[in-house]
């Protein structure tokens, strides 16, 4: 107990005690200069590091969205334009039980069933820390009724938005398009084109026709704002601001009246009209029908409306004018013609003897006429007025196919016309390689027969017949149609006319447009196909007729006999251009079930001449009705 | 007669450990001031539990050395069973048993202990004065391991580390051998990784998060690497009384109490903590002075464990908050807003005082 007896000494006690608290001195004096030396190293040598840190914590760039582009018709009608409004928004992550606090917001403002339907739609579409709204435009009375009632709901917020509205509803639906929430497709596309940083913070894209198209001079640049947040993301004060600068106004082609007028003259039928301006190529009138109202797209489609457009029989959402390819019937013969004359295949004296059919040398297969009888000794004039079958069979053997191909493809058939918004298809001009390419097949003979009154492996969209018409219009130039009229600066509201980008002339003989012209008009004079819808016009129209053959129905389809002998009914088409001696509009119409081209299209061509030409709405609607009594086509 | 009058108020008060008392505390304030969100309310609130302590203080101070010696194992023993009472019956909140229910109030025992461990031990030395042997460190040891362990069942192992810190001072200073304290230091060595597996999981993570905060930078990281950001961003002389982005936009967690050297920091950077530590620098030196001229055992080893717990407080504080030393909820001495630690500090300083002003009494 050597320790033991060492304590014994209380003044020997005061010099350990004494030695302890010097050692303890030592002791506090190393920690603290270790805590100094630590503090030195955070504040002075790391001071930079942290400081970047405290900033990047403290500053947040917040994105300020440009406003969209408004789209205008050519005469300053608002096509589409903006609006703000209240949307209540709910971020998912931050609500514990999404469904139970929508049931609770119900009982504070009126919820649909379509805003859930939608909300949960988008809810699959995105991330869980977005906000995503259950409600748009809210009215004052449910933003006053929210508010008083917000401490109830965490997670959820109103926000000031700026909306797309479309004042015109389904008129003109397929030119302009729509915006639609972006999707994955989207920002991989937005990716690929380095226009991210643009996007931040932007909601919608356009989608389809003229707002997809031109969405880059729509959008605008993204400006920016920095602000002071919290730790909890909250906005406390702006630093600083650099302004969004607008997207470009539109001025687009259309001529809005113009566009109603066609597109009340179609009345219950499906189909499409496109109206050129022959010269230059503008778009004054695209119709495809049924239409659809693009303001469902706005906030995101709800599973209901979107199942009804998609899943309807008559696809609304198909854009008929660009992409639907249909055999273009008779309205191609005054093309036959006109390339018979120009390879020398024909004269326009050349006349046949019509029996009512025709029959391939050592080939016992009758190719009919429409007309049982035959039309008797017809030249080309006459081919064309009546729209003999007979001698457009001949006319296309004695020329082949390559060279009907080779014409065709000169006027714009079987690619695409460039038209400036998105989707259109291409149509087919066939010729022997393109057989064997696609078949692996020889070309016959007989498939010349039925290219030459426009069936067969023949299609073309009404675009295309729209812009072969227009340069028959315009004596021989093609033309590539266009929406685009004019683009207004955003900032300086400059109006900056795009010009027409036309192609060279054909070079097609002044005398043989001539002759073909003098035909199409007299189709609508008495004793032409379209004799009966041309009455009493005070101008000339150039025209021609068409029906095309409905082939078959798809198995999947139901069963209903009025709809069943609407279905097989031939498509009716008609192609025209006015005033004949100086073309102002040409266009091409398509009549989905609509049996002869002289019943139900050419009437709506009428109107929509009178309308144009005149100024002057038909005085009484004729009723399109197809007659099956009478054949003629 | 006002001379008289004033005489009996601070009689009894140091006057140098007491202005330096008074700096800090006034720094304190500022601080929770800013902290607050430059708010009146929490600076009253922090007055209120100020006055209240420094009633204390003055108490303490007038109470004999000798009748602290003698309440010393009655406060001791009464503690224990508070301690008990809480293993049985306590309250549990935040997942630790810490509070005890008396019917009128919620207490926390541990905090008696702050004072009452080091009082018993110093106690316990003076009576063992002429014999000590090393047996008496035994019972020493053993006074302190109960009350620590009861504790850090609760668990509460940052007071259980002070409470500890304060006894270990007591027996260190009575003079535990060199070669016992290495062999302990050893031993501890040895049983690190035990006591590894017997910590709980969040004592583990807190540990962890000091080695690598980024692992988790928004959750057991996240108090550390803000506090960080907050000190270093602010440089040699801060952003400025109520300017510091880290505290005032939220980012700092805790920033009125245990984190509250961030703040600080922050807006009076290095000079500013400078300025605290040399405050601290003067208490405790201050406190060291009076444990080495005190006449007896007891006086001796009360001050220099107060002292020295004074000390470690501040330390593992600022180590804390400063990212050297792991997480423990141990707040800022006197600058920290809070009333029950302020009142068992100034309650500490109160005994110093009267340990200094007795002796002098008896020695003139």
């Amino acid at each position: 107990m050597i320790v033991g007896t060492a304590f014994r000494d209380p003044q020997r006690n005061i010099v350990v005690f004494r030695n302890r608290l010097t050692f303890a001195v030592v002791a506090i004096l190393a920690a603290f200069a270790i805590l100094l030396g630590r503090l030195s190293w955070l504040q002075v040598v790391q001071r930079e590091y942290y400081h970047t840190l405290a900033e990047q914590n403290r500053i947040s760039v917040v994105p300020v969205v440009p406003n969209r582009g408004i789209i205008l018709d050519r005469n300053g009608e608002v096509l589409a334009a903006n609006y703000s409004a209240y949307t209540l928004e709910i971020t998912p992550s931050r609500v514990a039980n999404v469904d139970r606090a929508i049931d609770e917001l119900a009982t504070v403002i009126d919820v649909q069933p379509r805003d859930r339907r939608r909300f949960r739609k988008l809810q699959e579409e995105s991330k869980n820390f977005e906000s995503l709204p259950i409600k748009t435009r809210l009215t004052e009375e449910e933003v006053a009724r929210f508010a008083v009632n917000r401490f109830r709901f965490p997670g959820f917020e109103i926000k000031a938005r700026v909306f797309r509205s479309y004042p015109q509803g389904e008129l003109a639906s397929h030119a302009i398009g729509y915006i639609g929430r972006i999707n994955d497709a989207d920002v991989k596309r937005i990716e690929s084109l380095g226009r991210t940083t643009n996007y931040k913070g932007t909601d919608h894209i356009g989608k389809l026709g003229i707002e997809g198209a031109y969405e880059e001079e729509l959008h605008g640049a993204t400006g920016s704002e920095k602000v002071e947040i919290d730790a909890g993301g909250r906005a406390i004060r702006s630093l600083g601001r650099s302004e969004p600068q607008s997207g470009d106004n539109l001025v687009v082609t259309l001529d809005l009246k113009l566009q109603r007028v066609a597109e009340e003259a179609f009345q219950e039928y499906r189909g499409a009209l496109v109206a050129l301006d022959p010269k230059t190529g503008e778009v004054l009138a695209l119709v495809s029908r049924p239409g659809f109202d693009p303001n469902l797209f706005v906030d995101g489609i709800d599973p209901v409306n979107w199942e009804a457009l998609n899943n309807s029989p008559d696809k609304p959402l198909n854009n008929r004018a660009l992409r639907g390819q249909y055999p273009p019937g008779s309205t191609i013969k005054p093309f036959m013609a006109l390339a018979a004359l120009e390879s020398k295949k024909r004269s326009p004296e050349f006349t046949i003897s019509d029996p009512g059919y025709f029959t391939l040398a050592g080939v016992a297969h009758r190719y009919r006429d429409w007309k049982k009888e035959g039309h008797g000794s017809v030249n080309m004039h006459k081919s064309i007025v009546i729209s003999c079958d007979t001698y457009y069979y001949g006319l296309a053997v004695d020329m082949g196919i390559d060279t009907i191909h080779d014409f065709l493809t000169r006027v714009g058939f079987g690619a695409k016309t460039g038209i400036d918004i998105e989707g259109e298809l291409q149509g087919l001009a066939p010729s022997q390689e393109w057989k064997w390419q696609r078949f692996r097949q020889k070309w016959f003979t007989g498939d010349t027969v039925s290219v030459g009154i426009g069936q067969g492996y023949l299609l073309a969209t009404p675009v295309q017949l729209a812009a072969a018409v227009a340069t028959l219009a315009n004596g021989g130039t093609p033309v590539h149609p266009r929406l685009l009229k004019g683009v207004q600066d955003g900032r300086t509201h400059e109006v900056r006319d795009v010009p027409a980008r036309n192609g060279q002339s054909l070079g097609i003989k002044p005398e043989n447009l001539k002759l073909i012209t003098a035909a199409m008009v007299d189709v609508t004079r008495p004793g032409g196909t379209a004799a009966r819808a041309s009455q009493g016009a005070t101008y000339a129209i150039a025209a021609k007729t068409g029906t095309a053959q409905v082939i078959a129905m798809k198995q999947d389809q139901k069963y209903d006999e009025k709809r069943v002998k609407e279905q097989f009914r031939d498509h009716a088409l008609f192609i025209a251009y006015a005033p004949a001696d100086d073309p102002k509009l040409a266009m091409a119409i398509l009549v989905e079930n609509g049996g002869h081209g002289g019943d139900t299209a050419a009437p709506i061509a009428r109107q929509v001449f009178d309308y144009y030409l005149l100024g002057k709405m038909a005085e009484r609607k004729p009723k399109l009705e197809p007659r099956d009594d009478e054949e003629n086509d | 007669m006002i001379s008289r009058l004033f005489e009996k108020i601070v009689g009894r008060i140091d006057g140098p450990l007491m202005a330096a008392l008074a700096l800090t505390l006034a720094l304190g304030l500022t601080v929770v001031y800013s902290a607050g969100g430059a708010s009146l309310d929490r600076v009253a609130g922090q007055a209120r539990n100020l006055a209240v302590a420094l009633l204390a203080l003055w108490l303490f101070a007038h109470v004999p050395p000798q009748l602290l010696m003698r309440l010393a194992l009655p406060t001791y023993l009464a503690g224990l069973a508070l301690l008990v009472g809480v293993a049985l019956f306590g309250e549990v909140r935040n997942g630790a048993r810490r509070w005890l229910s008396l019917g009128f109030t919620t207490i926390q025992p541990s905090e008696v202990m702050k004072i009452g461990v080091p009082l018993v031990l110093a106690w316990y030395f003076h009576r063992r004065e002429e014999a000590l042997r090393m047996r008496d460190f035994a019972v020493a040891a053993l006074l302190l391991a109960i009350p620590v362990g009861l504790i850090a069942r609760q668990p509460d192992l940052g007071t259980a580390l002070l409470i500890f810190a304060s006894g270990f001072f007591v027996i260190f200073l009575a003079g535990l051998s060199w070669k016992v304290l290495v062999s302990l230091v050893a031993g501890g060595a040895a049983s690190l990784p035990f006591i590894w597996s017997v910590m709980h999981d969040y004592q583990r993570r807190r540990i962890l998060t000091l080695l690598d905060p980024m692992e988790d930078p928004l959750g057991a990281g996240y108090h550390i690497i803000q506090s960080t950001i907050a000190i270093g961003s602010g440089g040699v002389l801060g952003k400025g009384w109520l300017n510091g982005t880290q505290a005032q936009l939220d980012f700092v967690p805790e920033r009125s109490t245990d984190f509250i050297l961030a703040v600080f920091g922050e807006e009076f950077g290095l000079a500013g903590n400078v300025v605290l530590i040399v405050l601290y620098l003067l208490i405790i030196g201050r406190g060291l002075m009076i444990a080495a001229n005190a006449s007896t055992v007891f006086a001796r080893l009360a001050a220099g464990a107060i002292t020295l717990t004074f000390f470690t407080y501040a330390f593992v504080n600022m180590g804390m908050v400063s990212g050297i030393l792991p997480v423990v909820g141990v707040p800022l001495p006197m600058v920290s807003y809070g009333g029950t630690a302020l009142l068992s500090i100034l309650a500490g300083f109160g005994i110093l005082m009267s340990i200094s002003t007795h002796k002098q009494l008896v020695s003139s």
